[in-house]
């Protein structure tokens, strides 16, 4: 490890400029001693009730002449100590006011960034930047940036971790985006009528908290069901409406590109080869217009979604640009007759395909879902087979992703399910090699 | 004990030491034979000889559990390939699982009190999917050192990305 390339590495490294955060940071931080108070008087509203009348005008003012000062030089203290540098391989994090925390992102890593901006962000004008890496915490995110710098910094990460040289990175500038997709306001809008959810948790809320009221005749009770419900009923409609109004996906040669939002903006970038599983879903109610949603799985990531309502075969367009080469099979192979003495009924859902590039899996009768993982992903393949199914002569075949999920072919025959195993075990291996490279641009 | 023996049809399958077997046997009767006393004595002196029988429940478990680590234990078994580890076991829920050696994150050899008085250790293979179920219990310390070893040499040679 003493070659003279790495040692000017090592040099190069030392002059990385630490950088801080956007100087608004300080705001957001001085909110949390008040949140920790307000924790308190919601757990203990007696207690706190008892210790308020206790107290007079003039300890409330030296309270607050103290407490204001404490949670703006905490806000501030804590901006002050936290650290970024972006060096040619890493993203160094160092926060900590009492107790140091030092975080070493791998740019090579890199599973997908994400530029979010909260409403109150974009009032002031910064955003939230995250490197999603697996095992990455809450807390490696860098909030917040200025709009203009989050864009260069993710520019520059993204050039580096492609592979482009450190002295090139940051000239390289943002890759250019074509559009693949937007979803209309108007079909977002019906897709989420015609999702049972949404009239579920409705129903729900115009239900549950008369029976309630009839029941118990108490005030408290009715309101103590009744607002989680509307709550949820809420999140489930308007919140998803909201947070997927004007989805765009776009392509870039750094990957993909998903934004969308309406109060809360999200940019996210998905480098090329970083996709797990896809799933295309398709509820029941969408089916007569032909409309599905593509959920996808990126290791790290928390966003699932990749399209949350288009036309099948727009879709399955935007799914050959992600899995490049990848056709979604037309026809899947049902289970045998027999699995039928498993899974009554629903065995008529699960369905199989294998092409060169793929493993397929559907499930689900009534809201289908059907799982596209490319050979390449599979970490492990377990064949699995309990007493009935022995008797029955039928077996589960299970492929783990890395994004810790885990796509099963339920019920197929015994004996193709064991080929399926072994077979597949080749497949992921010869589907490794002919692999992208980590770093695209190399 | 053959370690590549990579015939297409039929890898070279490794069994389990028989201590891993000996070990569940007595920690079976190690647990039931006093459960059995402590249930049969007390019933039978102080209540009656006719409530002593409640003390053949667990007897029938030991008599049951008996053959049944027998037949778990002979289900137990492990092939190295040239490029992925296969591990097979189960009688009734059977399960059979194939790991990649360029898969595996890390491989680890564990040895609790009761498997070091026992002289046995265990090999955990991790890969990024946590779902990935590979372990191997019961090996010999030299044998499970032995293929920590050799797994994490071929991991390195065929490593790949996520």
């Amino acid at each position: 490890m003493t070659t003279p390339d790495v040692d000017d590495d090592v040099q190069g490294e030392k002059p990385v400029a630490d950088r801080r955060l956007h100087p608004v940071t300080p705001l957001r931080r001085a909110w949390a001693p008040v949140a920790v108070i307000a924790g308190w008087a919601v757990h203990d509203p007696d207690q706190t009730q008892r210790q308020l009348t206790r107290l007079t005008m003039t300890t409330l003012l030296i309270a607050v002449a103290v407490f204001i000062p404490a949670a703006a030089l905490y806000g501030f203290l804590t901006w002050w100590f936290t650290h970024f540098a972006v060096t040619d391989t890493e993203l160094r994090i160092r926060t900590g006011l009492l107790f140091r925390r030092t975080a070493h992102i791998r740019l090579d890593r890199i599973q997908a960034v994400d530029v979010t901006q909260p409403l109150l962000a974009r009032v002031a004008g910064v955003s939230k930047l995250k490197l999603d890496v697996i095992g990455a915490d809450k807390k490696d995110e860098l909030a917040y940036l200025g709009q203009e710098e989050a864009r260069v910094l993710r520019a520059e990460l993204l050039a580096r971790a492609a592979g482009f040289a450190p002295e090139t990175a940051h000239e390289v500038g943002e890759a250019p985006v074509r559009q693949l997709l937007h979803v209309p306001a108007r079909v977002l809008a019906v897709s989420l009528v015609l999702t049972g959810a949404t009239w579920g948790s409705l129903a729900a809320t115009l239900v549950v908290p008369p029976l309630l009221w009839l029941a118990t005749h108490s005030v408290w009770t009715v309101l103590a069901t009744g607002l989680p419900l509307l709550g949820a009923a809420g999140a489930s409609s308007v919140g998803r409406f909201v947070g997927e109004y004007d989805w765009t996906v776009g392509e870039s040669p750094d990957g993909f590109r998903i934004d969308h939002g309406l109060l809360d903006r999200t940019h996210e970038t998905v480098p090329p080869g970083r996709v797990q599983t896809v799933r295309i879903v398709q509820p029941l109610l969408w089916r007569r217009r032909g409309w599905v949603r593509v959920e996808l799985d990126v290791a790290g990531s928390s966003n699932s979604v990749l399209v949350p309502v288009a036309p099948r075969e727009v879709a399955e367009s935007v799914i050959a640009r992600v899995l490049p080469g990848v056709t979604v099979p037309a026809t899947l192979s049902r289970p045998p007759r027999r699995a039928g003495w498993c899974v009554p009924f629903w065995w008529r859902g699960y369905g199989l395909a294998v092409t060169d590039t793929v493993f397929v899996s559907r499930h689900g009768l009534l809201r289908r879902s059907l799982s596209l993982v490319p050979h390449a992903k599979v970490q492990s393949v377990r064949m699995e087979q309990g007493p009935w199914a022995r008797f029955k002569r039928v077996a589960d075949v299970h492929v783990d992703t890395g994004a810790n999920k885990t796509v099963t072919a339920r019920l197929r025959d015994a004996s193709e399910a064991v080929d399926l195993l072994h077979g597949q075990a080749d497949r992921s291996r010869t589907g490794r090699r002919e692999a992208l490279p980590d770093r695209w641009m190399a | 004990m053959g370690t590549t023996g990579n015939t297409e049809s039929e890898p070279a399958w490794t069994g389990l030491p028989r201590g891993l077997l000996r070990m569940r046997r007595l920690l079976l009767v190690v647990w039931l034979v006093p459960l059995t006393l402590a249930t049969g004595l007390p019933l039978g002196l102080l209540v009656g000889p006719g409530w002593a029988a409640f003390a053949l429940l667990p007897l029938a478990l030991l008599l049951w559990g008996w053959p049944m680590l027998g037949r778990n234990w002979r289900s137990w078994r492990y092939a190295e390939r040239a490029d992925d580890l296969l591990i097979s076991r189960g009688v009734l829920w059977r399960e059979e699982t194939i790991v990649p050696y360029g898969r595996m994150q890390l491989v680890e050899v564990t040895s609790g009190p009761v498997e070091r008085h026992f002289g046995l250790a265990s090999v955990q293979l991790h890969t990024a999917a946590a779902a990935t179920d590979a372990r191997i219990p019961g090996l010999v310390p030299a044998e499970a050192e032995r293929l920590r070893d050799r797994l994490t040499e071929l991991g390195e040679a065929r490593s790949a990305g996520l």
